[in-house]
């Protein structure tokens, strides 16, 4: 039999609960050290694994909050928005991706990724609101009131992930804009620096990456703005430092390390729309109904899950009680 | 003149072989790869390895199509003529590969997306061939390549004259354009690759067009 080496975040894939318990470094550590000690004792490590977990649990309820390394860890609570399937492993999480500004191969942005400057980071918020300007990520961000939230994420190429974001609701952000009643839709925008985006050499899309939502769905509950996942910051490739997570629509539409957001009264352009009206709609909800024009999207490949089974796909991707009232009446296939 | 017997001599012995088993390295590595995979071992396919197949063996078929096309023209230009002897091996293994490209998307793709059903599978992959553009082109490129395939062996060259053989494999080149235009609407966005086939494609067709051109010139200032 195949054995890998425990890491931090496996094990836990069925059991999201204990997760986050065990992001104390010098926990994992200690952890690592009693496991390969009782493995070489010949006890079995799930014991002081478990041990491990209880005593961390007990320690994290007493502060309210889930305990994590002051320099590298988040700190932040948990949520019910979970769901049952099991978590994309975290290297999948972070070794596959689409940011084509880093490549248009799934391992480029693990690759590439680490030559975007995300610190300092601000972003410049323009239109219809009252408070607009150019703010430091701290400002926007209050990184004592972090969230977690483990969402499904599903790709428009007919494979998906579960994801534990860590951020804040995307509503309470941009309620602090004081957006005014002009303000229809909100339009986001990537950080664009060519040259630490060897993607951005070929013109495989308009750059810089837009995206949209209209005003109603960005203040939806699940609308949410990450700036971490599995504990930790977002790494580059996912994003950093801050992105946008909308489970109920193609992966697209989550914009990756926004520098701008603008309120508008017109549906903003979006950049696979421009790339391709016919496949590609503003709304881009999931919808399994709806193929692609150029594969079908009523099931799904699960990375990290069984090689030779699919998942079927659900409507708003599972998110339909939440969400599916912002569409009401409307035609979803012509509307895509 | 020294040189080019010395080749076409030392040609003879290593050629053929050699030729084999470079177009045999792709699918030895990716059976390789594979073997890792399905006994968890560490392994290069990546998160998406059904993905990353269908990729690898679409790629490999139409690099090593282009390599085919670019037999003639390496000779003209090399004058080193032994190679034309592997020109069929190579277009006989760009089939091979486009023949496990169809199998991995048949088998990986459609059965399991119908849920291990054949009839299921089926039905999926008239969908897609109807409906969808990449597809249909894909079929068609690879239903081409099938009776050059089928008629590789000296035998057919025989039955069917040497004449007609070569007007039958005049297909390779509106396949390899239509294998090119399958790579260039499967990808989303505009990507670099599909051009980088396309511009390939492109030199080695536009190479013989012209030698075509000069020819006919020729003839005709023989003929005046």
């Amino acid at each position: 039999m195949f054995i890998k080496r425990s890491k931090p975040w496996q094990g836990l894939d069925s059991e999201i609960t204990p997760k986050n318990l065990f992001l104390d470094r010098r926990r994992i550590m200690q952890a690592g050290g009693a496991m390969a000690l009782t493995g070489l004792l010949g006890c079995g490590s799930s014991e002081s694994q478990a041990e491990n977990t209880a005593e961390a649990a007990s320690e994290s309820a007493a502060s309210g909050l889930q305990s994590a390394d002051p320099m590298t860890g988040l700190r932040y609570r948990e949520t019910a928005y979970s769901v049952s399937d099991p978590l994309t492993p975290l290297d999948a999480v972070t070794g596959y991706n689409n940011f084509y500004e880093f490549g248009v191969g799934k391992d480029d942005p693990a690759r590439y990724a680490h030559h975007m400057t995300v610190d300092p980071w601000s972003i410049e918020v323009e239109g219809h609101a009252a408070n607009i300007g150019r703010f430091d990520l701290e400002d926007l961000v209050d990184f004592n009131a972090l969230e977690e939230r483990v969402y499904r994420l599903r790709c428009v190429e007919a494979w998906s992930m579960v994801v534990p974001w860590i951020g804040i609701p995307l509503a309470d952000v941009l309620r602090r804009f004081e957006p005014t009643s002009d303000a229809r839709y909100v339009a986001f925008e990537t950080y664009l620096n060519r040259p630490e985006m060897r993607g951005t050499r070929f013109p495989v899309l308009d750059w810089p990456y837009v995206e949209g939502l209209r005003m109603d769905e960005a203040m939806n509950e699940l609308a949410f703005l990450a700036v971490g996942l599995y504990g930790d910051l977002l790494p580059n490739q996912n994003g950093a430092p801050i992105r946008l997570v909308v489970p109920w629509k193609y992966g697209y539409k989550s914009i990756k390390s926004i520098t701008k957001i603008r309120f508008v009264s017109e549906q903003p352009p979006t950049s696979w729309n421009i790339a391709a009206p016919n496949e590609y709609g503003f709304y881009s909800n999931v919808n399994p109904n709806r193929a692609h024009p150029r594969w079908s999207q009523s099931s799904e490949r699960v990375i990290g899950g069984a090689l030779f089974s699919r998942r079927e796909t659900e409507m708003f991707n599972g998110y339909g009680e939440q969400v599916a009232h912002l569409y009401a009446g409307m035609d979803l296939i012509e509307n895509h | 003149m020294a040189r080019n017997a010395f080749l076409r001599v030392f040609g003879q012995h290593w050629l053929k072989p050699l030729t084999f088993w470079l177009l045999a390295l792709p699918g030895l590595w990716l059976i390789w790869q594979w073997t890792l995979l399905l006994t968890g071992m560490p392994n290069d396919l990546g998160f998406n390895p059904i993905e990353t197949t269908h990729r690898f063996l679409g790629d490999t078929a139409i690099r090593i199509l282009l390599i085919t096309l670019a037999v003639t023209p390496f000779r003209d230009i090399t004058r080193w003529l032994p190679i034309v002897k592997v020109r069929r091996r190579i277009g006989v293994a760009a089939f091979w590969y486009a023949l496990l490209h169809v199998l991995a998307y048949l088998g990986l793709d459609l059965f399991i997306a119908a849920g291990m059903s054949v009839t299921g599978a089926l039905a999926g992959l008239w969908e897609d061939v109807a409906e969808r553009i990449y597809i249909t082109l894909g079929m068609i490129a690879f239903l081409l390549l099938i009776p050059l395939a089928v008629t590789s062996f000296n035998a057919f060259i025989r039955l069917m004259t040497p004449t007609r053989w070569q007007q039958l494999h005049w297909l390779v080149y509106p396949l390899a354009i239509i294998a090119v235009l399958h790579h260039g609407f499967m990808a989303k966005g505009n990507q670099i690759m599909p051009w980088v086939h396309g511009g390939i494609l492109a030199l080695l067709l536009g190479y013989r067009l012209v030698r075509t051109l000069r020819k006919r010139a020729q003839a005709r200032a023989i003929a005046s």
